[in-house]
């Protein structure tokens, strides 16, 4: 990819809604992406600093997404983590954004923007 | 000009509106917390240039002039009655009136913060009477001082340069624990208790632990590594025992080392535990993400060496390992 891409422009392309408190989106830029909504396999295949994006809206996603420093959880299909998720994800500075497409819409959109995981 | 933002209505009378939650009270940023935290007293300037009424405003010109400060005080028998400031003298001035005396054409308007009033109470008051400084007086309405917003900015930067190096030694005491600590064998020994089905703690014991390690200055990388490892140990402990279990974390200054026991059921055939994909798990359990059959390859993964003894029916202890190489936990690079 020619310029890294920052997650506002994630955001504001996939009209994502921020779960979490507002930061400054402008300058995380994601390094990739990885998708399960098996904790265990993403505990294996994701790298830090990349989206995960899982159809699991469960509390635990928080747990996984603060070890594994992940630059954002998008959680698709308009799953809706419960409200104790959500003020746990903001205790631990993990992002949580929402969308109603599904997971393979969002896997290919980011891929095609050229937000491919390397090395 | 003046760093500290003053809190809007919103923010005085709680967020958006409602009452300020516990949640909302720990994202209270270090800034607000000062200004609750801090007394006018503590802030304000305490050394005093004060006058009184009879004085002739060209002398308290002399006194603003020689002391650079834009207003002082006018005190009476021990009894604050007004500020005269250089506005006053202004208004003294257009009139050619700069004979008469204080008296005359001081502010008597009285605004005042109490001397055990937060700083934050000051703020508001500036806002509200949109004054420079504000004379502080003590419990007996005496004037003890004088605050401005200039004061008060000073303070909080004094306040959080003070927090810096306090977090900056507490810092250094952790990461230099294994030097300042002289013994043949220095163990660092953390405990947490694992309750069965605590879905909803689960993966805490193992954030903790990642940021004490952290804290005790290892490398990111093995801090996640042991993240990662004793997350899944963790999750273990909640998902498959009977009365859940103990997680130890042992630090050492050449490695670290997991484990957990528990009490029961124990495990069946441990070949198979450790084939990718072979779980055990309930639905209910998969159904929130767990039971991948992968927890057990990864800690494979994670650790130098992993140990598992279990005896069905008894319970199970499994030991993780992780060897730290020579120039982790600072300054150990010669051993």
């Amino acid at each position: 990819m020619d310029k890294a891409m920052n997650l506002q422009e994630i955001i504001d392309r996939f009209d994502l809604t921020v779960l979490t408190e507002p930061r400054d989106f402008l300058t995380i830029q994601p390094a990739g992406g990885y998708s399960s909504d098996l904790l265990s396999c993403v505990m294996a295949g994701a790298k830090s600093n990349t989206l995960w994006i899982t159809l699991q809206a469960h509390l635990n996603i928080v747990a996984v997404g603060a070890l594994l420093e992940v630059a954002a959880i998008i959680i698709t299909e308009n799953a809706r983590p419960e409200a104790g998720t959500i003020s746990k994800a903001n205790q631990q500075g993990v992002v949580l954004l929402s969308t109603s497409r599904t997971t393979y819409e969002i896997n290919g959109r980011l891929w095609e923007m050229g937000i491919h995981t390397r090395g | 000009m003046c760093p500290v933002r003053i809190p809007t209505e919103q923010e005085k009378h709680g967020r958006r509106g409602r009452p300020i939650t516990d949640h909302d009270a720990q994202e209270i940023n270090r800034v607000e917390e000062l200004s609750y935290d801090l007394k006018v007293r503590e802030v304000m300037t305490a050394r005093l240039h004060t006058t009184s009424p009879e004085v002739s405003l060209s002398d308290v010109l002399e006194i603003l002039r020689l002391n650079r400060i834009s207003g002082v005080p006018v005190v009476q028998d021990d009894q604050l009655v007004g500020v005269i400031s250089i506005e006053d003298i202004v208004r003294a001035m257009e009139r050619n009136d700069l004979t008469e005396t204080v008296g005359q054409y001081m502010t008597r308007r009285l605004v005042t913060v109490a001397s055990y009033d937060s700083i934050i109470k000051a703020m508001q008051t500036f806002t509200e009477s949109r004054v420079g400084r504000l004379p502080v007086v003590d419990e007996e309405k005496k004037l003890v001082g004088m605050i401005t917003k200039g004061d008060i900015t000073r303070g909080i930067l004094l306040a959080l340069q003070k927090d810096y190096k306090e977090e900056e030694v507490r810092k250094y005491r952790a990461s230099h624990l294994f030097e300042d600590i002289i013994s043949d064998r220095t163990t660092l020994v953390l405990r947490y208790n694992i309750k069965a089905q605590d879905y909803t703690h689960g993966g805490n014991a193992s954030s903790n632990i990642k940021r004490a390690l952290l804290r005790l200055g290892a490398d990111p990388q093995i801090a996640r590594r042991c993240g990662i490892a004793v997350y899944e140990a963790e999750m273990n402990l909640i998902i498959h025992t009977n009365n859940g279990g103990i997680l130890k974390l042992e630090v050492e200054p050449h490695r670290i080392t997991m484990s957990t026991t528990d009490d029961g059921p124990g495990i069946q055939n441990i070949d198979q535990v450790l084939e990718p994909g072979y779980s055990t798990a309930s639905e209910l359990v998969r159904e929130m993400g767990f039971g991948a059959g992968m927890g057990l390859v990864n800690i494979q993964r994670c650790v130098d060496k992993m140990e598992i003894e279990s005896t069905p029916g008894k319970g199970t202890k499994l030991t993780m390992r992780i060897q730290v190489p020579a120039e982790n936990f600072n300054g150990r690079k010669n051993g």
